[in-house]
């Protein structure tokens, strides 16, 4: 074996620089093995970070996918502002499929008009998949974020009706990912599993990333209902005889307005978002998602149905 | 204002043994003494611990995060959760004991820096402890550590303690592992887990958490000759933009080894020679890469290169074969099945193979090599496989990169088998 002196020198990669590392690699699997890739972006920190490994993995080229976002209908407007700029300014075609659509056409049925919409999303999902044939979908969910997340694959395969089935995953051995499947089949692909809410805040801050600006501390109207914050905004008005009071408040995740709740906060800079972050009390989801709550398996069962 | 985490690197890690032997409760034990449970998540395990009419909040219900495995207690399909200390972030895998579900043991043991291996104090070395054993040291997991578990049942015993790591040993002896490490512990009380405790005073090496702290997670693979597994090719083809109009970028990741611009370089399978022009991330020019970077190359020559092809040093080649000689750990529930074509991936590569023979299967158990014409789940065994396509291979021992395969079933698209070249 030959091996100079000065090589052996080098130590290890910061752990940033390993995650970033990881998830370039699985980027190029995706591309390198699927024939018609999507990636998720809903303008969140997660999918943020996805946009800049895409950049690092495949400029000066173009992304060889598109980018996908399953609106809701119901996000905050300085997200949707931001998603469209992003996608402009980086120059990649943007496909925005809504849950509002698959209402009209009779696929998404609501038991009631203002429930959440958020696990209506795999049905939109399923059909944006099947219109434009995708055969992967990469996503920005992390393995910390939940514990049926903890134990899923980094290419997860999901069978024709988008099911995942956490009883029977492939094995997925050193870093031979294997992300093929059969036409009408779609695998997941997860490049940023290994990463805490932690390392995101802070390869945002080393990347100088962009964020939309309801992340940052900021006052808005909220009511407290049932112990959570609940913003008030058209979508959720406040109930009869709930108070409505201004708080410095900031998002740590942006998703559906009916079901994620901000934290009260004065981090306006990274700097202090990671510092909170690093000190929290509260899981990300704990936090701010008031749909997992509803039950023990909730996240489980969303993802068999289809769910990211 | 300083960052709240100073960088160690990652380590990465797993815990594995025999059913039952307090795996789960192990890891749930570091992250709640290293206060990395945050208050939500133990509430939500306390209330289901209560539920379920136990006194102690149950700490594998952190891992456990699937409902069947919650319903019975066991673990199925591996955990990976995540934790910091002061100097480290560290990535543990949470495998499951059973012997039906060691396909998904080996997945977590293949990316591992270092291998918990738990052993039941009042059971000693079972089977199952054997075969993660074996598994953990046939995937080359650089450090061993055998964690004797619930030393609360045993009286805190030494003479237990001791016997346990002379039979260990002995075991470890005939696999030709030549370091293991061995700490007496109670995952579900605390003992040498994070804090000392008071009942193993006997015991003078460092707590678990103190070598999670200072296992080096060095690289060993930097040493190893340069192997650069072509992923992607970028070709931008613009037009407008003179410098894109003739780019062409080799994207991947160093498998081993590193690589320096100016360097001279040998394609493979095709043998043409160039000279390393650019090394790239996103656009920035390094001036070099080495293991683990996942970086752009730009080659002085025009060669034509496709994923799948490998960069490697002049002077430095890989064995090219249409053979392969390796340990093969099945996977699948259907045999290995001499008449059928699989396909192998090895690095960015596939190509159609057959089993050609089977020379002995291995006894996790008594470590006797059998005679079989046939793999069944779980089996370990010395194969040869016949390969349409050459592929570029080291042996495994001496690089993980290039000496792993996977064996995939094309009819299900299934991965079936894991493969070390010998
Ligand atoms: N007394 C005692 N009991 C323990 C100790 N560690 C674990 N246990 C108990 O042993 C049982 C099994 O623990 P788990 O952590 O689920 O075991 P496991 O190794 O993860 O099991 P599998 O993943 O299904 O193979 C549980 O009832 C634990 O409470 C210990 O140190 N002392
Ligand atoms: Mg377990």
């Amino acid at each position: 074996m030959f091996f100079s002196q000065q090589q052996t020198a080098y130590q290890h990669l910061s752990h940033l620089d390993w995650l970033e590392a990881e998830a370039i690699h699985i980027l190029r699997e995706v591309a390198g093995q699927c024939s018609n890739p999507a990636l998720l972006f809903s303008g969140g920190k997660d999918s943020i970070c996805l946009l800049r490994l895409a950049e690092k993995a495949f400029r000066p080229g173009r992304f060889p996918f598109p980018l996908l976002h399953i609106d809701t209908g119901h996000n905050y407007p300085e997200v949707i502002e931001f998603r469209d700029r992003k996608a402009a300014e980086i120059g990649e075609r943007l496909i925005v499929r809504s849950v509002e659509d698959s209402m009209q056409r009779g696929t998404v049925v609501l038991k009631h008009t203002d429930e959440p919409r958020n696990k209506h999303q795999s049905v939109t999902l399923l059909e944006a998949i099947e219109e434009h044939g995708f055969d992967a979908c990469i996503g920005g969910a992390r393995r910390d974020e939940e514990k049926a997340r903890a134990k899923e694959r980094i290419m997860s395969f999901r069978d024709e009706f988008g099911q995942w089935d956490p009883k029977n995953q492939r094995p997925e051995l050193w870093n031979l990912y294997n992300a093929r499947s059969h036409k009408g089949e779609n695998i997941r692909a997860f490049p940023i599993s290994n990463w805490t809410e932690l390392d995101v805040w802070q390869y945002i801050e080393r990347e100088g990333l962009e964020l939309p600006s309801i992340y940052f501390a900021h006052t808005r109207p909220i009511v407290y209902r049932q112990g959570a914050i609940v913003p008030v905004t058209d979508i959720t008005p406040a109930k009869a005889g709930e108070e409505i009071v201004d708080l410095q408040v900031r998002f740590r995740t942006v998703g559906d307005i009916t079901c994620t709740a901000p934290v009260i906060s004065d981090a306006d800079s990274l700097e202090k978002i990671i510092a909170e972050t690093a000190t929290t009390t509260i899981t990300e989801r704990g936090a701010t998602r008031l749909d997992d709550q509803a039950s023990e398996a909730a996240m489980e069962q969303r993802k068999k149905e289809g769910y990211f | 204002m300083t960052h709240p985490i100073e960088d160690h690197g990652l380590l990465r890690l797993l815990t594995c043994g025999s059913v039952d032997d307090g795996k789960s409760t192990l890891i749930g034990r570091l992250l709640f003494d290293s206060k990395s449970i945050l208050a939500d998540t133990l509430h939500a395990i306390t209330k289901t611990s209560q539920r379920r009419g136990m006194q102690d909040v149950d700490l594998s219900l952190l891992t456990d995060g699937l409902q069947a495995e919650r319903e019975q207690g066991i673990t199925i399909d591996v955990a990976y959760r995540y934790f910091t200390t002061g100097t480290r972030k560290f990535i543990i895998a949470d495998a499951p004991g059973h012997e039906q579900y060691t396909r998904n043991m080996v997945t977590a043991a293949s990316t591992a820096n270092l291998a918990i291996i738990l052993v039941d104090a009042r059971k000693g070395v079972l089977t199952q402890t054997r075969r993660h054993s074996y598994l953990a040291h046939l995937v080359g997991i650089p450090h061993l550590l055998v964690a004797v578990n619930k030393m609360d049942l045993v009286d805190f015993s030494q003479n237990r303690f001791e016997e346990i790591n002379r039979d260990y040993l002995a075991f470890a002896e005939q696999l030709g592992i030549r370091e293991v490490q061995f700490i007496p512990l109670s995952a579900l009380n605390g003992d040498m887990v994070v804090e000392r405790g008071d009942k193993l005073n006997w015991y003078q090496g460092q707590t678990l958490m103190e070598i999670l702290e200072t296992t080096p997670s060095a690289q060993r693979r930097h040493a190893a000759p340069f192997r650069f597994p072509v992923q992607y090719v970028c070709r931008p083809q613009d037009a407008s933009n003179p410098r894109l109009h003739d780019y062409r970028g080799f994207m991947g990741r160093v498998e081993s080894g590193s690589i320096a611009v100016g360097e001279r370089v040998t394609v493979l399978p095709s043998g043409l020679s160039s000279t390393v022009k650019a090394i790239e991330l996103g656009g920035e020019a390094l001036a070099d890469a080495a293991t683990e970077q996942s970086v752009t190359l730009l080659l002085a020559d025009e060669i034509d290169i496709s994923r799948g092809d490998m960069i490697v040093k002049t002077g430095e080649l890989p064995t090219q074969t249409k053979q392969l000689d390796a340990t093969v750990c099945w996977l699948a529930e259907s045999p290995l099945d001499q008449a059928r074509t699989y396909l192998i991936r090895h690095t960015t590569r596939d190509t159609k193979a057959k089993l050609a023979d089977i020379a002995y299967r291995v006894d996790v158990n008594s470590l006797e090599k059998q005679t079989v014409n046939q793999l069944a789940m779980n089996d370990i065994a010395k194969v040869t496989f016949k390969l349409a396509q050459p592929l570029l291979v080291d042996a495994y021992a001496q690089n993980r990169g290039t000496g792993a395969f996977i064996v995939i079933d094309a009819s299900t698209n299934n991965t079936v088998g894991a493969g070390m070249i010998s």
